[in-house]
């Protein structure tokens, strides 16, 4: 088994990981990225409409308004003094990536244009304001290559296609990780002082998402197998507009840019919800809408599905601006945007939830904040918390940037002061049983079927509303049909090389151990509150609730801890808009 | 709908050559052709190996020689590729296979870096963005689509024949920066391009642009390039 020494190891190569590794490598320490993907494959290439920063541009904003907003828009449950990092930096993070490169579009006089997007509002609410800079509706995509690139410049090493399969403690901290070579099948250890996770979402929990095959959880279900906490997982995103059916992203920026959700009747149902903000409020308050909208018989055909209409955008505006979006709807719906009205449902979006973090990224262990040394996390997997109960459109960007960045530099501290943990004996013992486990037991179950009942397991029970009874359902249906069922997991490939089927059996695990955490988490929490929307509980409980949830794996089941929220500015008030 | 699915099939272990399977495999018009590969992987054979991510045409994972031509498996629709009921997948042509329809990228990428595809100015910077006007912005816009997936370069006839030849990609990220009027080494990297394995190999078969997901250009950058270097001060 072949042992790797390095300063930091970064795990995962979107905005995250690629901006820590940049950062690293710029303060001269020993830095590799390894990727289960090749880098420019991960998903923060799929983000599409902005990243917000009050630059001020076109018209006067400041990082106040924007952590207003993003506090209001996780309905109060994030932690301000995270957030507040957030907006301020935001502002030198969007400079230093046209520094290094991004391609912005450009306002006539050659600044980083800016455009409307959910949520974002003047002067605490007083109707939308232009904060998304943009690049096109390929924003993401601009920015990973953007970083890849100044990486190479950079030579930082990467390790393409290695799989990450396990962290390794020892004496209280973090030692490392273990991955397997997807080309070859062997398991490598690397020896680290610090390691970050920055391995993106878990949408794939769900029947319908925008998110990735990728995007398994892995990172949060290596940590939380290994006694990390989880934090908030009872807050996942549903993105109001997917493709129906497909779940294929349709960003928020094409009602930033003007477009409108329409119902079965052709009305422009937002009016009756959100008169001032109208299509673009909040996502979690837009697909509970919609929901109600189809409960109510106004959906389109008596379908589950209502319209997003740009039509009045006109060709121009619509090919101009959103270009990639045009396309995907010409090639998967056989629909034109510029005459077509396009059928869109709620997709599983993003999880607010994740890898507790304090705001240098340093994981904590516990509600008391005990960090667990050399252990780091940001981006998607990690919970600061700076989206609370809802994440705001833009602002993941803005996190993996500012949070990546800043992750990046404290483990450079880090490298800097600490000494290697000594590896424990066969620090890849674990992981080699699990997986010779998995090729050598016989069993009937197909990992694709049962990864397919979970995922609509998910999506009835745990979706965007959700109840006691139906929680209940689905947690002892993980907790007792799905677990048995995977202990029927049986590999087919024998094989070294590109073992997909193993990763699959593998990922697929971890996306058990997460629904897990999220059920038991949401089940727990008597009240709605963002993304979290219980029929039985309707109402937001401050006195109760205003609180994080951290969610321990235990022998048997899930043991639930709560922590405060960190109020500094903004106190909590009705969510209206 | 039922459709055979001709795969192409590579493992380097069992030492033979590469063989035909046919999966049948049951599959919505409307689905993609990468749906109809899970199918196959999911519910008949576990150990089919391909590469996918996202879905939906912005990753770059599998692109894919599909009836003859390079196209994403996530961006091509099975009502738009099948004749007679069949669709045939091969991996990317010009690549060393490494198992099924999976190929060795490395020297793809390696050939990418080699033309310094990042952006170049060690002049002092502000605290402000730098300023860049709508219509140079849109000079590069085209090559900034790029998504490293392959299909260009591997559809490329001086690609296959020649194995140093750097390939449109790599000359499409380097276009990029180029014509990018923020970048400081455009020089550099039109001398990389003007060696034997560079812009002077492509013999503007087209091919390319017809491969691109990204409908980008090719051949025109390509063109972009070469003008530069005739026209260039020496």
């Amino acid at each position: 088994m072949t042992v790797h020494r390095y300063d930091c190891i970064i795990v995962g190569a979107g905005g995250a990981g690629l901006y820590a590794a940049l950062a690293l490598a710029q303060k001269k320490t020993n830095v590799a990225v390894l990727s289960k993907l090749y880098p420019t494959r991960s998903h923060t290439g799929a983000a599409q409409g902005g990243v917000s920063a009050a630059l001020g541009n076109t018209e006067p904003d400041n990082p106040e308004w924007h952590m207003f907003d993003t506090v209001k828009g996780g309905d109060y449950l994030v932690d301000q003094d995270a957030a507040e990092i957030l907006c301020r930096e935001a502002v030198d993070t969007v400079i230093e990536l046209e520094h290094l490169g991004l391609p912005f579009n450009r306002t006539p006089d050659g600044r980083i244009d800016q455009r409307f997007f959910g949520g974002h509002t003047k002067d605490h609410g007083k109707g939308p304001v232009r904060r998304a800079c943009y690049a096109a509706d390929r924003t993401g995509h601009m920015i990973l290559q953007t970083l890849y690139q100044q990486c190479l410049k950079n030579d930082v090493t990467f390790f393409d296609e290695f799989h990450v399969v396990d962290l390794i403690l020892s004496e209280g901290r973090c030692a490392g990780v273990v991955a397997y070579r997807i080309r070859t099948g062997e398991l490598h250890v690397f020896h680290a002082k610090a390691v970050l996770f920055a391995t993106g979402g878990s949408g794939r929990m769900f029947k319908i998402t925008s998110n990735a095959h990728a995007l398994t959880g892995d990172g949060m279900a290596i940590a939380y197998r290994r006694g990390v906490p989880l934090e908030d997982m009872e807050f996942f995103q549903f993105h109001p507009t997917g493709i129906y059916k497909m779940g294929i992203l349709l960003s928020e920026a094409c009602r930033g840019e003007g477009g409108k959700l329409l119902n079965g009747k052709g009305e422009r149902f937002m009016e009756r919800y959100a008169p001032t903000m109208l299509d673009l409020a909040p996502r979690d308050m837009i697909s509970r809408f919609i929901h109600q909208e189809v409960r109510e018989g106004r959906g389109v055909d008596g379908q589950d599905y209502v319209h997003l209409d740009l039509r009045h955008l006109g060709k121009q505006k619509i090919e101009e601006k959103l270009p990639d979006i045009t396309d995907f709807v010409r090639t998967y719906m056989g629909l034109d945007p510029v005459t077509d009205l396009i059928p869109i449902q709620p997709t599983a979006h993003y999880a607010m939830g994740g890898i507790p973090t304090n705001n240098d990224g340093a994981v904590v262990r516990d509600a008391q904040n005990t960090v667990l040394p050399g252990f780091y996390a940001a981006g998607e997997v990690a919970c600061v918390s700076v989206h609370g109960a809802n994440r705001l459109g833009t602002n993941s960007l803005v996190d993996i940037l500012v949070f990546g960045r800043r992750a990046g530099l404290a483990m450079a501290d880090h490298a800097a002061r600490a000494t290697l943990a000594p590896l424990p004996a066969d620090p890849a013992g674990d992981i080699r049983r699990r997986i010779e486990t998995l090729l050598t037991r016989s069993g009937k179950e197909s990992a694709a079927s049962l990864r397919a009942d979970l995922q609509a397991e998910m999506m009835d029970n745990c979706g965007v509303y959700r109840n006691a009874a139906g929680l209940e359902h689905a947690r002892t249906r993980v907790a007792d049909e799905f677990r048995r069922r995977f202990e029927g997991v049986a590999v087919s490939d024998k094989g070294q090389e590109f073992n997909t089927e193993l990763l699959e059996a593998l990922e697929l695990e971890n996306l058990l151990d997460l629904a897990e955490c999220t059920v038991a988490s949401a089940l727990a929490r008597h009240e709605s509150r963002g993304a979290h929307a219980r029929e039985d509980f309707p109402k937001r409980d401050d006195a109760q609730f205003l609180c994080h949830t951290f969610a321990a794996k235990k022998d048997r089941g899930v043991a639930l801890t709560y922590k405060p929220v960190v109020v500094t500015k903004f106190q909590p008030q009705e969510r209206k808009y | 709908m039922k459709i055979s699915l001709r795969v192409q099939r590579y493992d380097s272990a069992k030492g033979a050559a590469p063989r035909w399977d046919v999966f049948e495999v049951d599959v919505a018009p409307t689905d993609r052709v990468l749906d109809a590969l899970n199918e196959a992987k999911w519910r008949h054979d576990g150990s089919l190996s391909y590469r996918r991510s996202c879905g939906h045409g912005v990753c770059g994972s599998d692109a894919l020689r599909i009836n003859g031509r390079n196209r994403l498996a996530c961006k091509v629709l099975v009502k738009d590729v099948v004749e007679d009921g069949r669709i045939t997948i091969e991996p990317l042509k010009g690549f060393r296979v490494l198992k099924d329809l999976v190929v060795d990228m490395d020297p793809f990428f390696a050939k990418f870096k080699s033309l310094k595809p990042f952006l170049i100015n060690d002049e002092p910077v502000s605290t402000e963005e730098r300023r860049q006007s709508p219509a140079a912005r849109a000079r590069y816009d085209d090559t900034t689509k790029c998504i490293l997936c392959g299909a260009c370069s591997t559809s490329c006839p001086s690609y296959w024949a020649d194995g140093d030849y750097v390939g449109p990609a790599a000359i499409v990220n380097a276009h990029r920066f180029v014509f990018d009027d923020r970048d400081r080494a455009a020089a550099e990297r039109l001398a990389l391009m003007d060696g034997p394995d560079g812009v002077w190999k492509c013999r503007t078969v087209f091919n390319c642009v017809e491969a691109c997901p990204r409908d980008i250009d090719i051949t025109g950058a390509i063109a972009d390039v070469k003008r530069a270097l005739l026209f260039r001060k020496k």
